[in-house]
Parts: structure tokens; sequence; C-alpha cells
């Protein structure tokens, strides 16, 4: 089973999950949370961007961010020869 | 046609729709009973995941606790759909390689014991039934307010109809089902949301109108709201949080929690590959975010709405006559999740924050005698949404038919989780391994049966701590099961040991918390401490403690599997092999 196409497909995987995680934890624990005082300033509309990402850009984030790792997976899947077809 | 007909109209048909949906996808193996045979189209178990998740509480109560905590009621919109970043990259896929039935039978498996297995049932079997709880709570509130049926009638008729459906047709009828009332859910939620963005901020798109202009005034509408019950004496409603560590906390807690909860998890085992259920979660995660990007929206506008029905004038005029307050105010009185007093007794109804001391003395001044709207429950906030707005009869009743659809597709995924684990992981994997699939069927269809049977009694008899089981079901599922299946998948080192002692004091220090401030199982007088914010741990609730028995539970996890032999040979094999998508099977044998 250990071979090193399965080590480096997993070391794939483990670094393009631990960068969408990044990006998923900043959108929402930084820029809606604990970073939103200091980006009072920038507005999005009628609110300012922390209140937005808090309430809505971070769901948009996450959507993104699923779809990519999709999208991502499917061609680590071809390229270590480990996919289902 | 008068309302009542009207909704007797609309919630018959989806009701007969559930049942023909049912009769048609009858389940007849356990694969298709567990799993729905493994042939449900990724999009499909996408919506089918969105209404299994989006409870009572998502559809009738989220946007009414965004109404009053403003920005801070944020962390339930990113707490309820950051879980499924989770799902989709850490949990769903590999859980679909493994192949089997249910969440206890991974833990088993993985942790090559059954004691293991045992905890997630005992895990499972509590998060689901407190859950279970809600829903039919739910079914009972709308029955009564909107078919003026008993509670108790309501809840009977919402029992059969759901145990109906879900003993026949398994994963199977309960996915197709959960589709239908997806499509149902969403119109009666949005719809409403239309009409009250365009008649506020003149955007048919309510997701822009929070951030739009409040058209009359021709101010933003963030700006317009902020003054209008900061004039009244409350905080602003894009004001700070109390404490920016719990709201990180709440927020991670119902992240985590989210992606252990086990009804949710079981749905990507329907699939029939891995690739598609890492696609099954986003497309779960767009048919949320349609509720969920709407409901800040529909929240913000309500409380305006509610503010400005009272105060026409705003409050430098006069306070509604209460002779004049529209017919959905007195509608709602009659259900009792609204109440007034004029304590003054000059035939007005005011509404202020009567514990600030700026408007204790407007109040004076002006011969007022304590706030008037002594109740104002925040369910009403989306129920009576399309009265406030003012919209169609059809509206009104399609809205009674979205709040059952969420109670009922929620309680129905959630009573496939209990029965599957009684009757998979108890009976066939522990106590009687050698049962027939037939009888193993049967003893499902039993327990969901016995399950619904408990969830129904305290529905009808709510124990005092139904509000309070939030807290316990998100924080079980976030210290328990959310980190023995992350560990299992993504370390070969973690061993049945670390696992057990890991889950007992992940669940150990969050009950203890909770219980510390709730009471001991929520019995009132047994509390350690009074639940206030000056009480609690560096400011964090209760309700936000899930997220360190987490970690509590991933560090006792490793440290004792460090300290111990590593798992045997074919263990590393299974985590080898869950890892790579090759060779799932897209079988549904056994």
């Amino acid at each position: 089973m250990e071979n090193d196409s399965d080590s480096g497909y997993w070391a794939a995987n483990v670094r393009l999950l631990s960068i969408l995680l990044v990006i998923w934890a900043v959108v929402s624990f930084g820029m809606g949370i604990i970073l939103r005082p200091m980006l009072m300033d920038i507005k999005v509309g009628g609110v300012d961007l922390g209140f937005w990402m808090a309430q809505n850009g971070s769901i948009y984030v996450f959507l993104i961010l699923i779809f990519v790792y999709a999208v991502m997976m499917n061609g680590l899947d071809r390229q270590y020869n480990v996919d289902e077809e | 046609m008068d309302l009542k007909t009207m909704t007797y109209l609309v919630v018959g048909a989806t009701f007969a729709l559930y049942l023909g949906i049912a009769i048609w996808a009858r389940a007849g193996s356990t694969g298709e009973f567990y799993a729905a045979g493994r042939g449900v189209n990724p999009i499909a178990n996408g919506m089918a995941t969105a209404a299994d998740w989006m409870s009572a509480a998502s559809f009738i109560s989220m946007a009414g606790l965004i109404a009053f905590q403003g920005y801070e009621g944020a962390k339930f919109l990113m707490g309820w759909t950051g879980g499924y970043v989770l799902l989709a990259l850490l949990l769903a896929p590999y859980l679909r390689k493994f192949g089997k039935f249910t969440v206890p039978e991974f833990i088993g498996d993985r942790f090559y014991s059954n004691m293991a297995r045992f905890v997630g049932v005992v895990c499972l079997i509590v998060i689901s039934i407190t859950y279970i709880i809600g829903q039919m709570k739910g079914v009972g509130v709308a029955f009564s307010r909107f078919l003026d049926m008993s509670y108790e009638w309501g809840l009977l008729i919402g029992i059969l109809i759901v145990l109906f459906y879900a003993t026949l047709g398994g994963m199977k009828g309960i996915t197709y089902t959960q589709i239908a009332q997806y499509c149902v859910l969403i119109c009666a939620y949005t719809i409403p949301a239309i009409f009250i963005s365009l008649n506020i901020t003149g955007s048919p798109l309510p997701q822009l109108g929070l951030i739009g202009d409040h058209t009359a005034a021709g101010i933003p509408l963030m700006e317009k709201i902020n003054q209008t019950i900061t004039d009244l004496g409350f905080k602003a409603y894009d004001a700070d949080p109390r404490s920016y560590l719990d709201m990180t906390l709440y927020t991670l807690t119902l992240m985590i929690g989210t992606a252990g909860l086990p009804h949710v998890i079981i749905r990507f085992f329907t699939v029939p590959k891995v690739s598609d259920a890492r696609w099954s979660a986003g497309w779960a995660l767009v048919f949320i975010a349609l509720l969920y990007t709407v409901a800040p929206a529909v929240g913000a506008m309500a409380r305006l709405n509610v503010t400005d029905t009272i105060w026409p004038n705003g409050v430098k005029g006069e306070a509604v006559q209460i002779s004049e307050l529209p017919t959905w105010f007195n509608n709602w009185e009659n259900t009792g999740l609204l109440k007034y007093e004029d304590k003054n007794g000059d035939g007005k109804l005011q509404y202020y924050n009567d514990k600030s001391d700026a408007m204790n003395a407007i109040a004076a001044e002006r011969g007022w005698k304590g706030n008037e709207l002594t109740k104002f429950d925040r369910d009403i906030m989306v129920l009576a949404n399309p009265e406030i707005a003012q919209l169609p009869n059809w509206v009104i009743a399609l809205v009674a038919a979205g709040g059952l659809a969420a109670a009922l597709s929620t309680a129905a995924g959630l009573l496939l989780a209990i029965s599957s684990s009684i009757s998979h992981d108890l009976f066939k994997g522990i106590i009687t391994p050698d049962m027939s699939e037939k009888n193993e069927l049967l003893t499902a269809r039993l327990a969901m049966v016995g399950a619904i049977g408990i969830a129904g009694y305290y529905g009808l008899y709510p124990p005092g701590f139904a509000a309070q089981v939030v807290a316990l079901a998100f924080g079980l599922a976030a210290s328990s099961i959310f980190p023995v299946l992350m560990m299992g998948i993504f370390s070969k080192r973690v061993n049945n040991h670390g696992a057990i002692l890991g889950m007992a004091s992940g669940i150990g220090v969050t009950l203890a918390y909770i219980f510390a401030y709730k009471g001991l199982f929520f019995i009132k007088g047994t509390e350690m401490f009074a639940n206030t914010p000056e009480n609690w741990f560096m400011g964090i609730s209760p309700e936000a403690f899930g997220a360190i028995g987490a970690l509590v539970n991933f560090v006792v996890a490793y440290v004792v599997s460090m300290a111990t032999s590593s798992p045997p040979k074919e263990i590393q094999d299974l985590v080898e092999s869950i890892r790579v998508p090759r060779g799932a099977g897209a079988a549904t044998g056994h």
C-alpha cells in the first residue's frame, strides 16, 4: 500500500487543504470577527467590511473554497493515478 | 379564499406529495435503507443535505436571533455554514471511501474497539434525540398558529407523517422527500424576503438590500436601523460583540459541531463516488447559502419593520394606539408568543429599553411607566413576516408549509441516524452479530418508531432544558465526534486508547462546563455558578465551550497514543486505503 505515489498524493492533498483552511479562517475569524475593528473604514455599500464578511461575504468564500478543492482534487486524483475510473 | 382554507390546502398538498414520494421510493435492502443504494446524484444529495441540515431553528428562529443580536448574530451564519468546508476537506470524501453505513462503525473499525464504537453510539443518540425534540416543538407551533389546531394534535399528525415515510423508505425515501421539502422551504423563505426587501430598499435581492439604502429615508439601511433602535435606548445594530474571544469560540464550536453531526455526515454515504462526496458538500452549501445569505437581511428588515409599526413617527412622535395595532399583532398575542401591557394606561404602546438610564429619564418626562411590549418571541420575526409586510394569503400559507418542511426533513434525517446506529452498530455490530439482513431492517424500523415515540413525548411535555439543548448537541458533536473522525483519517498513529480517552476527556470537560452554569443535567438549583458573563471562565459562554473540549480531545488522544503502542498493521493499511479514492465500492452490498 505504502509507496511513493501514495505519499506524494497525500502530501499534495494536505498542502492544498491547509492553504484553503488558512483562507477559511482568515475570512471568518479574521476579517469577520477579530480584525473587524481595523477594517471599519472599508465600506461594502452601507455596512463596514467586517460586518459584511461576518454576515454574508464569508459564506460566499466558503462556497468557492469547497468547489476549488473539488476541482483541484480531481486533478490530483488523475495526476497520481488514484482516481475512480 | 380565506387564510385558513388556503393554509389547509397548501399544507395538505405538500403532505400528500411527501407521502406519494415515500410510496414510490420504498427501501427493500439495508443498503437502500441506510444509504439509498449509494445511487444519489451529488446535486440531488446536496439539496437533500440542505433540507436535512436546515431545521426548524434555521427556518423559524435564526433570523429573529440575528434581528435582536445584530452583528454578533453572525456567529450562527458563519458557524452553521463554515462547518461544510471542514466536512468537504477533512471528512466526507474519506468516510465515503470507507464505504460503511454509520459514523460509530467507522470509529469502531478505525480504533479496533467496540468500546469506542459504543461511545460513538451514545454520543450520536444523545445529540440526535435532543435535536429532534426541537423539531417536534416546531411542528406543534406551526400547526397551532396556522391551522388552528391544538398543539398536541399538530404534533401527532407531524409524527405520523414523518414516521410513515421514514420507516417505509429509509434513507432512499427520506432523500427524495427532503428534495421536495427543500423546494418548499426555500420558496417560503425567499418570497417574503424579496417582497420586504423591495418595500424597504427597492432591491429585489435581499443580500443587496442589506447593504443598500433605505428608500424612504434616503440613507443606508444600516444607518436607518441604528438610528431607529438607538433612539429607543438599544445598542446599535452593528455594535461590537460583548467579547471577541467568546464570539470566535462560539462560531468555531458551531462549525466543528456541524461537521461532527452524524445525521449530516451519513448523507455523504449516499453518493456513488468519492469525488461526488466533495462536489456534493459544495452543492449542499450552495442550497444552504440561498437561505443563509438572505437570513441577515430578513433579520435586519424585520427589526426595523416591527419598531416602525410601534413608533410610526419615530420616538419623538407618539407610540401607536393599541386599538390601531395591525391584526398580526393580535393574532400572535393569541399564541402567547407576544404580550403587551398598557402600564401607564394611556392607550398607547410604548416600547423602549427600560434598562437604559438615558431612556428612563425620557420616560419619566413623558409619563411612561416601563416598556409595554413585555414579550416578543424572536420566532415571530420569520413567521409573521408576510403578515407584517401585508403580503397575500398564499404567501402566509406557504410560510406555514415551509416551517413544517424544515422541521419534518430534519426530524427524518435524525431518525435515520438514530435507527441505523441502533440496528447496525448496537445490534448487528455488538449484541447480535449473526442477525439476518431482514431482521436488521426490521430492527432499524422498530428503532425509528421508538425514537420518535421518545421525541414525541418530550415534544408534548417539554423538559425545562428544551432551550438549552442546542448547546449540548453542538458541544458534544464538536468535542467528541469531529476530533475522533479527523484523527482517524489524518493520523496513523492515534490508537484505540488515545481515541477512547480523548473522547471521554473532550466530552467530560465540555459537559462539566455546561453543567456548572446550567445545572447538572439542566436541573434547576444544581448550578455551581450563576450563568452570567461575569462568572464565565475568560468570558466564554457554555455554548462556546465545545471548541475547548475539542482541543482537549485532540491533545489527550495524541499524548496517550504516543505513550502506548502503534495501531496494528491492518489498521494502518485501512487508513492508507481511505486516503485514496480508487477502489471505492459503488455497489450497495453489505
